[in-house]
């Protein structure tokens, strides 16, 4: 067979897989959006969850995903960047390092039921912290953590190393160098990670089922109290997911519109995600570019 | 032909039949006012002893270019002059600055190195603003008013030749200024430090022909107030601009004598040689 021709067929084997691999991710997504967004509603977005009869909406679990995701992130971030600026800047190639890498490695592999289930052990019952937002948060943590720190890594290692040099030359310590020149560089890169992580977490069920628990206890809106438990911030209230939802309604849900609900809520999930994927994206390259112009 | 030939080794007559095997010129103290001097530094990476180099002076005010060919040891000895080997290679023996060995290990080397400033080969500007760029080294050490720093950025610009270009759009991205232009603003940003010495590591490599005649003129300006030495592959700019000029050759200095001697009566055989093509 001639050069020209074995290429043409491999081009168009390859654009096949290529074409299949997006052609299933549409359908998927064309699946749950024609199914869910008839359903969509203000009210269905706000109102509480009814568990007996129909017209119910997903509002507080829609308010707790958040609610959750951003305490997960407020105690994951920090310590990520922590790890992520000493494995970058500072680890030497010792038998240390390698072991913390791979403790990272196992740590973002494991399935994330396992996860769950630890931190039910750990926090539900030993540290008698009981179904709560901030077992599920600690949870998540978990989850989150060896992702966050090998994507803020990654970023951190695109900064090349004429940087720190340039630091170094001008007598700038080590931290100074890391802190004001080569994190400002790699914001851009810094957030697109941590707003993608946001979406995976956000979507996360497994981890928060034993830990942040399967209930939404009604929320008095007007109490912004934090210590007590009516209050929408109480990180001690267990507090159902939008995705826990989903998974809940489907194995047990005795309502009479369940399956309405479901490709309401699997709806309003998928979209939230896809919210996160693409700002990470748009919010990325916006700040790439301020960094760049003006 | 045979003209041509003949113009493109004119030095070999010069070299005596018992030619010495190093030569280094020697700079007495009375006669020199030293900026900077070696003493018996050795450079090693793991085991292997990379570069072994005797005893240099450079002269204050004056330029001094290391040439020879790549892998002879020019970089890593103008990198273990302020310390960036550290961490990377094993630097042993002094280096006197000041009457001081900043190569000891009680030295304050972020101190030192606000004394003896380098620009490397390829641009490297922050991604701050062209203004930032200058004023952040400085503001992360002392207090400066708001009109102390504007006259900094405005007399090193000037230094370095870039005012004229970027004096209306300070606060613009330094990641977009050119080449020649970054490198420009990377010689302000060290300037402003006020350094004694700089040490340029092929600086000008990177430059396209015009950028890099420009970048010779402002090295000659700054003569008049620095001691630059500089790390050079290209022979003319070297035989242009510097007032002595070292030869390496596998990590040692074989000929350091004043530049129109090495260009035109090179006093070792090896140098000969390389300046005139033979090798290298």
């Amino acid at each position: 067979m001639k050069a020209k021709t074995t290429d043409k067929i491999a081009t168009a084997v390859i654009y096949g897989i290529a074409g299949s691999v997006a052609l299933v991710l549409a359908a998927m997504l064309a699946f749950i959006l024609v199914r869910g967004l008839p359903h969509l509603s203000w009210h269905f977005l706000t109102a509480q969850a009814r568990s007996f009869e129909a017209g119910g909406g997903i509002g507080i679990q829609l308010f707790n995903s958040f609610y959750l995701l951003i305490l997960a992130m407020l105690i994951s971030f920090p310590i990520a960047l922590g790890a992520a600026i000493y494995l970058n800047e500072y680890a030497k190639p010792t038998v240390w390092t390698s072991m913390v890498r791979t403790a990272i490695e196992v740590m973002s592999s494991l399935p994330s039921v396992v996860v769950g289930l630890f931190g039910f052990l750990i926090f539900v019952v030993k540290l008698k912290l009981g179904f709560s937002i901030i077992s599920g948060a600690i949870a998540l943590t978990f989850f989150n953590l060896p992702i966050l720190t090998r994507s803020i890594e990654t970023s951190l290692s695109q900064i090349p190393n004429l940087q720190r040099e340039a630091g170094a030359a001008l007598g700038l310590s080590r931290f100074e160098t890391v802190i004001h020149i080569i994190l400002p560089a790699a914001v851009p890169s810094i957030v697109t990670g941590v707003v993608i992580s946001a979406g995976r977490v956000f979507g996360e069920a497994a981890a928060l089922i034993f830990t942040a628990g399967q209930s939404a206890p009604s929320l008095d809106f007007g109490d912004w109290n934090p210590f007590n438990l009516a209050s929408p911030l109480s990180p001690f209230r267990p507090a159902e997911t939008l995705a826990v939802h989903i998974w809940k309604i489907n194995s047990e849900g005795i309502m009479p519109d369940l399956s309405l609900v479901s490709a309401g809520a699997s709806a309003v999930l998928i979209i939230v995600v896809l919210l996160f994927n693409f700002s990470a994206r748009r919010l990325g390259t916006l700040l790439y570019k301020k960094l760049t112009k003006s | 032909m045979t003209d041509k030939s003949q113009e493109l080794k004119p030095v070999s007559d010069f070299i005596p039949e018992k030619a010495p095997e190093r030569y280094i010129i020697p700079m007495e103290d009375d006669k020199h006012e030293i900026a900077l001097s070696t003493e018996n530094l050795q450079v090693s990476y793991g085991d292997n002893l990379s570069l072994s180099e005797g005893d240099l002076r450079f002269e204050r005010y004056k330029i001094t270019s290391l040439i020879g060919a790549s892998g002879s040891g020019k970089s890593t000895f103008l990198r273990s002059l302020n310390r960036m080997n550290d961490g990377v290679a094993n630097v042993t023996g002094h280096i006197w600055y000041r009457g001081l060995d900043i190569n000891s290990k009680d030295i304050d080397v972020y101190e030192m190195r606000r004394h003896i400033g380098m620009v490397f080969q390829r641009p490297n500007p922050f991604a701050k603003s062209i203004y930032d760029n200058i004023t952040f080294p400085l503001t992360r050490r002392g207090k400066y008013t708001k009109a102390q720093l504007d006259e900094i950025v405005e007399t090193t610009l000037k230094q370095a030749a870039l005012w004229d270009q970027v004096k209306d759009e300070l606060n613009k991205s330094a990641l977009s200024l050119s080449g020649g232009q970054a490198q420009r603003l990377v010689i302000a940003r060290a300037l402003a430090l006020k350094p004694d010495i700089l040490l340029l590591d092929e600086p000008s490599s990177a430059l396209d022909p015009i950028s890099s005649a420009k970048f010779e003129d402002t090295l000659l300006e700054l003569k008049k107030n620095y001691t630059i030495i500089i790390v050079t592959h290209n022979m003319q700019q070297a035989a242009r601009i510097s007032d002595y000029t070292a030869f390496m050759h596998q990590g040692k200095v074989i000929e350091y004598d004043l530049t129109r001697k090495i260009f035109t009566r090179p006093k070792v055989q090896l140098t000969n040689d390389y300046i005139s093509g033979n090798f290298g």
